[in-house]
């Protein structure tokens, strides 16, 4: 809940409700971008970053070296699985 | 320096233990007695015991482990207005999987959907919108918790819903707020803490300059750190060094995530849709001043607590229990008269035993490395 996970953004999937397929750990999920989305960063450029997502929401962006360690790190404190279980079990959003 | 292998980067884990050993020698202590370094965040309790930091500490250095897991410091009356809500036929209950198992004073969640509640976990508060979209003859009651971290999630959750003009969709809001929680912590008389690891996630939401106070008025330093075993350790340094040369700051660990103004977008929805409650009680810790979130009058019609009658009876903390010394550091989670007899991860009466975030719970369940120094403490 709180450490969140970092994923990709494939694609724009809902510009009204700003809400994106982001590939986490190879599970593709809908976010809502709506914290990352600013001036400098229109929700059309935001495919292709890496992002950290907490809940369903992407909070942070960071690069991708960060993001593969990251997750490594979760994955040894066994918050992965449980947040990919979570994932999966929801279902669509 | 067993486990220091164990780290991503060995080298520079043991060279960064090197120079805290280093700083920890030159530090004077107050009457000889270890420095307190309060780590706020349960995602650091979890990382300190995963990789046996504290163990690997020099004896100069205590950690103590705070409140920041919003699991555990929900009251258990607040855990029966959950059940109460669950419990109403036409209600689909939804709730992050960390709630489900924390004891109410009659049950938890998972024994009311054992007995039969619709209660239904979820990954986030927009699977419980969908869920309400789906099912337009049911009450669908998201658990919102979560300090500002997870705050921003549900504040858009409930614009969202106002947007589609979704009506079977409602929040029963328990988000706490991190500032005015330290401020009591620091404003109790038995408090020893020296200085803060700051929250990564929640400094991410609201940035740095929430905590200049804690500098400023009560003249503790605080370095915000990330969570990984890593960043605790430099964070760790940045604080020793801060002591070791007299200074009192707020610093930031953690920029790859943190802004130093937080997340813009987040804040203006929390401020849209949240408001602070004069009171909110704590599992542990009593009633803090303006350390609750409630929503506004605008969005009254998200609101669980406005649409549906609840018990809402105060139930006191087991008087046994210590959790709130243990949460200033005042003692150690193994010197409380239940830790590990009556109270244990599987039948926890207090606070800090019900999620794995917990300091009671972290102790039981990898305490061996930590444990190690306390009859050399003893004996001295």
């Amino acid at each position: 809940m709180c450490l969140g996970i970092p994923g990709r953004i494939v694609e724009i999937t809902d510009a009204e409700r700003k809400l994106g397929l982001v590939e986490v750990a190879g599970v593709g999920r809908q976010v809502n971008l709506a914290c990352i989305v600013d001036e400098e960063h229109p929700l059309e450029a935001c495919v292709g970053d890496w992002v950290l997502v907490h809940v369903g929401f992407a909070m942070s962006r960071i690069d991708e070296d960060q993001a593969a360690e990251t997750l490594a790190i979760l994955a040894e404190l066994g918050e992965v699985q449980e947040e990919l279980a979570a994932m999966r079990a929801s279902g669509k959003a | 320096m067993k486990y220091v292998d164990e780290f991503r980067d060995p080298e520079k884990a043991k060279a960064l233990f090197r120079e805290i050993e280093a700083l920890a020698a030159r530090i004077e202590t107050r009457d000889g007695k270890p420095l307190q370094v309060m780590e706020v965040c349960g995602g650091h309790t979890h990382s300190i015991f995963r990789y046996g930091l504290e163990a690997m500490l020099p004896e100069k250095i205590e950690l103590v482990h705070g409140p920041g897991c919003p699991v555990c410091v929900l009251p258990m009356g607040r855990v029966d207005d959950c059940v109460a809500l669950a419990e109403r036929p036409e209600v689909i209950f939804t709730t992050f999987g960390d709630a489900m198992r924390v004891p109410g004073s009659k049950k938890s969640l998972l024994q009311a959907k054992a007995e039969g509640a619709d209660v239904r976990m979820v990954y986030s508060p927009l699977d419980a919108l969908a869920l309400a979209r789906d099912n337009p003859e049911r009450e669908v009651v998201f658990f919102a918790l979560g300090f500002e971290t997870t705050m921003p999630s549900t504040a858009l959750t409930v614009l969202q819903a106002e947007a589609e003009g979704i009506e079977n969709f409602s929040l029963f809001c328990n988000h706490i707020t991190i500032i005015p929680t330290i401020k009591a912590i620091l404003d109790s008389p038995d408090l020893r803490i020296d200085g803060f690891l700051g929250p990564g996630h929640v400094s991410m939401v609201i940035g740095n300059q929430p905590y200049d106070f804690i500098a400023r008025h009560y003249k503790r330093p605080v370095v915000i750190a990330g969570f990984e075993p890593l960043d605790i350790l430099h964070a760790l340094w940045m604080l020793l060094k801060q002591f070791a040369e007299g200074r009192c700051a707020v610093e930031n660990q953690y920029d790859r995530i943190v802004p130093s103004d937080g997340n813009r977008q987040a804040l203006e929805a929390v401020a849209r849709v949240f408001e602070l409650r004069e009171f909110f009680e704590w599992r542990g810790l009593g009633s803090i001043d303006h350390s609750g979130m409630r929503i506004r009058e605008a969005y009254a019609r998200f609101d669980a607590e406005r649409r549906f009658p609840l018990p809402q009876v105060k139930i006191a903390d087991p008087k046994s229990c210590q959790c709130g010394e243990v949460l200033k550091g005042v003692i150690k989670p193994w010197q409380c008269k239940v830790f590990g007899k009556a109270c244990t991860p599987e039948t926890p009466m207090g606070a800090l035993m019900v999620s794995s975030e917990g300091a009671c719970a972290a102790y039981y369940q990898y305490g061996g490395g930590a444990r190690q120094r306390a009859p050399v403490e003893a004996a001295e």
